[in-house]
């Protein structure tokens, strides 16, 4: 009776003019409402942060080339990254988290819809604050027009002496407002996951994508408010005349250092335990197995959460710390390789006797293993301290973490929007045009950043604008620049078959992929209040347990 | 090489003076390219050997790893005419998984102790008693390089004496920065040490084969970052003592460039430029007593012929745009002068 009720009432509003129709998603606190406009959001910015980072690699394909002046190639750096990491990287993730976590619990919504809405209009806010610097950071003193220090923006650069104009106030208070907004999504998740979990649902059966969730909300809890803090004291600095970073007044520039990194390395994992989570789902169903090694799983992902808030200080290693310190740091840097190598081991383990399909979802998720795994070893060879000396600020690092953002978190997030977009639109993506997407962005990815790590061991600083000639750079650059082209031509696919599929794409079905967890037993798109009744599980895989009733998996768990 | 110098004449992908390099391409081939596998000084050395083993070990478990899990995704792939059953569930194994934690534990223990070796070895280097000390100053964007003991300032190119298995002869350098963070990069003689306001931080070189190396600011300093360029001349010790004598000297004043040295004197040039022995004692802009002892100006930016000069003084921001260095409005009369006593400063 009261879903009929729920869902007459979705199809009145279907029929409402366009604007009550916009009104409703302004003022909605439904978490799949909230959870899709992060995502689009972030894919907005993705795809501008993307046309910046091609501009770079064209000013790069060159040797002393006149594309960009400096200072425009300055700022684009700058807000490529900044904006890959709060606006893009942070809110597709949060998005999904919001967008699956409820479904995958078998709850109504989050814990505070409320907070939820607040949290994702201060992150659009603070978002659109960042790229409105171009126009009205000129400001006052007529000096600067976007950001222009860096995305970790190092002390004392940023300081009233070197960085005139308001770029600098921009870059702070878009960021001060995005991670307020993701500590409020973060407290949200970890309310909903202790509070609203279906009957049946122990800590010990829940999806690993819920239990990966739960990893990424305490490391944005406690990794978050010391970026805030740190914020708020470049703040001072520049307007109240505090001395935290001014070194000109006696201030320490790596006091700087540390609070960003502090920061800076569990944001690494608040965005690729994510992309962890994505391949925990989407290998076991395109592998028709059960992810192997549940708890172990559950456990490395934990532990990846502790080691990873004492690595911080491997961003420095040439700062000019005591033998001691950069022993330390190399140490604790090389165990957390520990519990990511038995993930991927695990990964494996899930493929291994599988009946592998070849889907769109299951090549990006393929094509994460392989990448993230060399993104791993090269992590290895930069917390080997003497060689960090050499390879730190270099491109060779540019090339390390790109593997990690682009080759694993963004191969996920594609994967999972080939996986998932079926349930929110109730549309499948067109298999074709993703095999296309998958082949040009797998080629151009490893042109680009492959090549990227020779050009770091040749020498080649990050951050330059220029480079000359005659030092053995260019080809690898010139290689690098095409594959970054053919990166963009890949998305502009996705792209398409998004908008493809949407207008005419075909009909998905409840549960498109013969897949196991709570979302895929609703409907596609589900109603407003997800499940009509509260579902009941005996195990992490309760659609198996339905469609095998002769064998379910809570006999084994 | 030659097939990369022909692309920017096929491909020009702006008007004006693209791909314009300042004579420094050509400057630059003469010298080994700044690659850290080509050592030859005893950090960067020590570093190359522990890197080496660092890749063999982490290649070694990419080809292991990686090709067992290609095997997999060949192995068991859905077969054509599959009956559509699933596959047996396996649920995890703990002695498998015992496995995959202890191995990777020991690996990481052999790394954890070469690292912390080749770091205790490198950083924990005493300073022998009279080893030369130079005191290298970051600026935006160019560097100082002060010898203290030997009372000479320059500039950009560091000249050290080469250090020989039978007369081991480090060079320590002292490094300060006056306003933003940089980073002191030459690959092939050590790792980089950050160069940070308000810290004193301390690297040696001990460099074995005479030659110029070249190296770059490494941390990201602001608007000309790219071009914040230094070399390092390795010579024997004669000839670096002959370069010591010449940097000794004071400024040449040569009679036909009296009345560029006057307009230099009597301009804004000697608020930031040092020429020993004369009224210029400016100390924010590279000192100029040897100014043509230098084969680069503008931190590398350029090849340091008197035409350059003379651009760089008219129009600094042709060369490195934004470069602290205001253009002087000379006229055309004062400016030819100018540079003419600035190329007469051997």
């Amino acid at each position: 009776m009261e879903q009929e009720i729920a869902i007459g009432a979705i199809e009145e509003r279907a029929e409402l003019p366009l604007v009550a129709r916009m009104h409703d998603w302004v003022v909605t606190v439904d978490h799949k409402r909230l959870g899709l406009m992060y995502i689009s959001g972030g894919l907005l910015f993705f795809v501008v942060a993307g046309l910046q980072a091609v501009t770079i690699r064209l000013q790069l394909a060159f040797p002393s080339n006149h594309l960009v002046p400096p200072q425009v190639f300055n700022r684009l750096l700058t807000m490529h990254g900044t904006a890959m990491v709060f606006l893009v990287g942070m809110p597709i993730l949060t998005g999904f988290f919001n967008y699956l976590v409820p479904l995958m619990i078998g709850a109504h919504d989050m814990a505070f819809p409320r907070l939820n809405a607040f949290g994702f209009w201060l992150w659009l806010f603070g978002a659109l604050l960042l790229y409105f610097s171009y126009l009205g950071a000129d400001g006052l003193y007529g000096a600067g027009s976007a950001p222009d220090v860096g995305w970790f923006a190092y002390a004392p650069l940023t300081e009233r002496a070197f960085s005139r104009g308001n770029s600098t106030d921009y870059w702070i208070l878009s960021i001060f407002l995005t991670s307020v907004g993701s500590t409020a999504t973060a407290i949200n998740l970890v309310a909903t996951i202790f509070c609203l979990r279906c009957k049946g649902m122990t800590l010990n059966k829940m999806p690993v994508l819920v239990w990966l969730t739960l990893v990424v909300a305490f490391l944005m809890l406690v990794a978050l408010p010391p970026l805030s803090a740190a914020q708020a004291m470049l703040l001072l600095d520049r307007y109240l005349g505090a001395h935290f970073f001014d070194t000109q007044a006696g201030g320490s520039a790596i006091l700087w250092q540390h609070f960003f990194w502090i920061f800076g390395h569990p944001e690494v994992y608040v965005l690729v335990v994510p992309a962890f989570a994505f391949a925990s789902e989407i290998i076991p169903v395109f592998s028709r197995k059960v992810i192997f090694g549940y708890q172990v799983m559950v456990a490395a992902s934990v532990a990846i959460g502790f080691i990873s808030l004492s690595v911080w200080a491997h961003h420095m290693f040439s700062v000019g710390m005591t033998p001691a310190g950069n022993a330390f740091f190399a140490t604790s840097t090389m165990l957390v390789g520990v519990p990511t190598g038995i993930k991927i081991f695990n990964w494996i383990g899930t493929i291994w006797g599988g009946k592998i399909r070849f889907r769109v979802p299951m090549l990006f998720s393929l094509g994460f293993l392989f990448q993230f795994m060399i993104a791993g070893l090269t992590g290895i060879m930069l917390a080997v301290a003497p060689f960090d000396w050499q390879l730190t600020d270099t491109y060779f690092v540019v090339a390390h973490f790109h593997y990690v953002l682009i080759g694993a978190i963004v191969f996920m997030i594609f994967a999972a929007i080939y996986y998932w977009f079926p349930k929110a639109t109730g549309r499948m993506l067109s298999e074709r045009l993703g095999q296309w997407h998958f082949w040009l962005f797998l080629i151009g990815f490893h042109m680009t950043f492959d090549t990227l790590h020779f050009a770091g061991i040749h020498g080649m600083p990050r951050r330059i604008y220029t480079y000359q000639p005659g030092r053995g750079l260019e080809a690898f650059n010139l290689i690098a620049s095409i594959g970054a082209v053919l990166q963009a031509v890949a998305v502009v696919v996705l792209v398409i078959n998004v908008i493809r599929s949407l207008v005419n794409g075909q009909e998905a079905g409840p549960d498109p992929w013969d897949a196991w967890t709570l979302e895929w037993t609703t409907t596609s798109p589900p109603p407003e209040y997800n499940f009509a009744v509260e579902p009941e599980v005996r195990s992490r895989r309760p659609l198996w347990d339905l469609k095998h009733p002769e064998d379910p998996d809570w006999l084994y768990e | 090489m030659t097939i990369w110098s022909a692309v920017p004449a096929v491909v020009a992908l702006s008007p004006v003076s693209a791909f314009a390099d300042w004579g420094v391409g050509k400057s630059n081939s003469k010298f080994p390219q700044p690659d850290l596998f080509a050592p030859v000084s005893t950090p960067a050395h020590d570093i190359e050997t522990l890197a080496w083993f660092a890749i063999t070990i982490c290649a070694g478990i990419a080809l292991i790893v990686g090709g067992i899990l290609l095997y997999g995704i060949i192995a068991y792939r859905v077969r054509r005419g599959d009956d559509g059953s699933e596959p047996p569930q396996v649920y995890g194994s703990n002695p498998i998984e015992f496995a995959w934690t202890v191995i990777p534990l020991l690996i990481v223990f052999v790394l954890i102790l070469t690292t912390a070796r080749t770091i205790y070895s490198i950083q924990g280097r005493p300073r022998p008693p009279g080893a030369l000390t130079v005191h290298i100053i970051g600026h935006q964007w160019w560097w100082e390089v002060r010898y203290p003991s030997l009372n000479i300032t320059t500039a950009n190119e560091i000249h050290v004496p080469l250090s020989e298995p039978s007369n081991d002869n480090p060079t320590f350098l002292d490094l300060e920065s006056a306003d933003v963070a940089h980073s002191f990069w030459v690959p092939q003689l050590a790792g980089k040490t950050d160069v940070i306001p308000n810290r004193k931080n301390t690297m040696w070189i001990d460099p074995h084969k005479a030659g110029t190396y070249l190296g770059q600011c490494a941390e990201f300093c602001g608007t000309e970052h790219a071009l914040m360029l230094l070399r390092v001349v390795v010579e024997p010790p004669a000839q670096w003592q002959q370069w010591v004598a010449s940097q000794q000297k004071p400024a040449v004043h040569e009679p036909s460039a009296a009345h560029g040295r006057r307009v230099f004197e009597s301009t804004a040039c000697v608020n930031c430029h040092t020429v020993q022995g004369t009224v210029a004692s400016g100390r924010f802009g590279p000192d100029l007593t040897h100014i043509m002892s230098r084969e680069t100006i503008a931190a590398g930016a350029a090849v340091n012929t008197p035409e350059h000069l003379k651009i760089w003084i008219r129009d600094p921001d042709l060369i490195k745009p934004g470069a602290l260095m205001p253009a002087m409005n000379l006229n055309g009369h004062d400016l030819d002068d100018v540079a003419g006593y600035l190329a007469s400063l051997r």
